[in-house]
């Protein structure tokens, strides 16, 4: 079985950076080898949503959708990520967010 | 030279100029704080050396140059901060070196501009923070005049710009003009932004002062740029012809006391003609290439109001067609509204006043200032003036700037209201 975690938190809610570092559980689960890859993601500000062929500003979070699947993608730039993400079947009838990864 | 007059040509350059500039900087370095920072830079070394210089043969050449230089030198600085103390270390005392003038190659690629411009577009990024980022960047407005055209709180606007630019950055939107089969709805998202910055400028949405004439002078500036970029593209002509055509009347709509003049009672002698003249030319520019859009037909509307001897000489009929076809292409209440005007002019008060009514119901301007306002006007027309005191005073509860509150309560006290 493989599972998905969605860190999710308030972005408003302020924590030190030691109290949200996340290396101590990385190492721990990657020696157990549970964890199969992750990333940070950017604030939800930063995401783009891509809904029927149509480009719009922030996440989708408000709405009645719930999240069907994941994928990571690796593009020169937001343009061709909107172009690759409203490719996706999902696209046409759900929405896609993109949202970047926290830059390195 | 005098200092005095030093400083207005760099005011003028920096008018010209500074979007040039930034974009520049933008594509060298892929930095939108740096790109700033070193614009205002340059901008300053003109202001200081020019009175002593002289003013440059190329203005724009020698802030391009200048701005270039002060970048590579912080990149030296940031990135190499031993290299940087040896080389200083061993430099020979005294200024340093000269930006040279007419060298920059960048200078005649105005491309960057529409480059920019397609960045602070980009659909990823909301509306306000685009056209508050065309402001900043392109414009050069500071963040607070930006900041009092939202009005909004300074610190809000800078907040809004910080976070803009900080997408720009992590979620990778590129500088570039998007490939062509992308370009219609970015370009609509351009003259969107565009045509806010205009309105904007045309009638304050709020405060003191009905109009703010440096917002819809920036807007045409940069209208006129994007249609000498996009020669092939009607619509970018058309809102640079409806700004044209709207801001001629610029002179005539408010009185001595700073009170609205409506178009009925504007004095024609008043509006700039080499205005009127360069707006019919583009739009019969634009027109002759038969895709005809909502900036188009806009301009057309304000091409009937612009080409009218007097009041009684508009072609209510044309204009009322026009609104029909500019609900077609571009629906909303507002259209609807103004529709509603023209048609009572060309059709009588009664039949304008239906599809107020028929507005009002639909509920969609609830709130809305003019549809009060208007069906005011109609009632009083058709001397059911009970109503129309009732209406005026429902809109004069709406208006948004004084000299709107003072037109209506002069037109409620006519009424026989109070």
């Amino acid at each position: 079985m493989k599972y998905l975690l969605l860190i999710c938190a308030e972005e408003s809610v302020e924590v030190s950076p030691e109290q949200a570092d996340p290396e101590a559980w990385v190492e721990e689960t990657e020696r157990r080898g549970v964890r199969l890859g992750g990333h940070r993601l950017c604030p939800a500000g930063d995401a783009t949503t891509v809904r029927a062929g149509l480009v719009t500003q922030g996440p989708f979070a408000e709405t009645k959708e719930q999240i069907a699947g994941f994928d990571i993608i690796e593009c020169a730039d937001l343009d061709e990520a909107i172009e690759i993400a409203s490719k996706h079947p999902v696209a046409s009838f759900g929405a896609i967010e993109v949202r970047p990864f926290w830059p390195e | 030279m005098s200092g005095a007059d030093v400083t207005r040509v760099v005011e003028e350059a920096f008018r010209e100029e500074w979007g040039r500039v930034v974009a520049m900087l933008i594509r060298l370095t892929g930095d939108w704080d740096l790109a700033e920072e070193c614009a205002q830079d340059a901008f300053a070394q003109a202001l200081a050396r020019w009175p002593r210089d002289g003013v440059p043969r190329r203005p724009g050449a020698w802030l391009t140059t200048a701005a270039r230089n002060r970048a590579l030198d912080r990149f030296r600085r940031g990135t190499a901060e031993a290299a940087r103390l040896r080389a200083l270390a061993s430099a020979p005392a005294g200024p340093g070196p000269e930006p040279r003038p007419e060298s920059a190659e960048e200078d005649h690629v105005p491309d960057d501009r529409l480059r920019l411009m397609f960045t602070c577009c980009h659909p990823a990024l909301p509306l306000e923070a685009q056209v508050a980022l065309t402001l900043r960047t392109l414009a050069g407005l500071t963040t607070a005049e930006i900041a009092a055209a939202f009005m909004v709180p300074e610190a809000t606007m800078a907040q809004r710009l910080v976070r803009a630019k900080r997408k720009i950055r992590n979620a990778g939107i590129p500088y570039r003009v998007p490939p062509a089969h992308l370009l219609a709805e970015r370009t609509a998202g351009v003259l969107g932004v565009l045509y806010v910055l205009f309105t904007e400028g045309y009638s304050a949405s709020g405060g003191p002062s009905p109009a703010r004439p440096e917002l819809t002078v920036e807007a045409i500036r940069l209208a006129r740029v994007l249609a000498g970029l996009m020669p092939g593209e009607p619509e970018a002509q058309g809102l640079l012809a409806l700004m044209l055509l709207q801001d001629s009347r610029r002179a005539a709509r408010f009185d001595e006391a700073g009170d609205i003049v409506t178009l009925e009672f504007q004095d024609r002698a008043k509006w700039d003609h080499d205005e009127i003249e360069e707006g019919l030319r583009l739009l019969d520019d634009a027109l002759a290439r038969r895709r005809p859009g909502p900036y188009q037909v806009q301009a057309a509307i304000a091409a009937c109001h612009a080409t009218a001897l007097d009041p009684d000489d508009t072609d209510w009929p044309q204009i009322a067609g026009l609104y029909g076809e500019l609900a077609r292409l571009a629906p909303s209440p507002v259209v609807e509204l103004n529709r509603a005007v023209a048609v009572a002019m060309a059709d009588g008060p009664l039949a304008g006043l239906r599809l107020v009514d028929e507005l009002r119901a639909a509920g969609e301007l609830a709130g809305h200032h003019l549809l009060a306002a208007t069906r005011a006007d109609l009632l009083r027309r058709l001397g059911r003036t009970a109503d129309a005191t009732q209406a005026y005073g429902e809109a004069l509860a709406l208006a948004p700037t004084d000299a709107e509150r003072r037109y209506l309560a002069r037109r409620l006290t006519e009424t026989g209201g109070t």
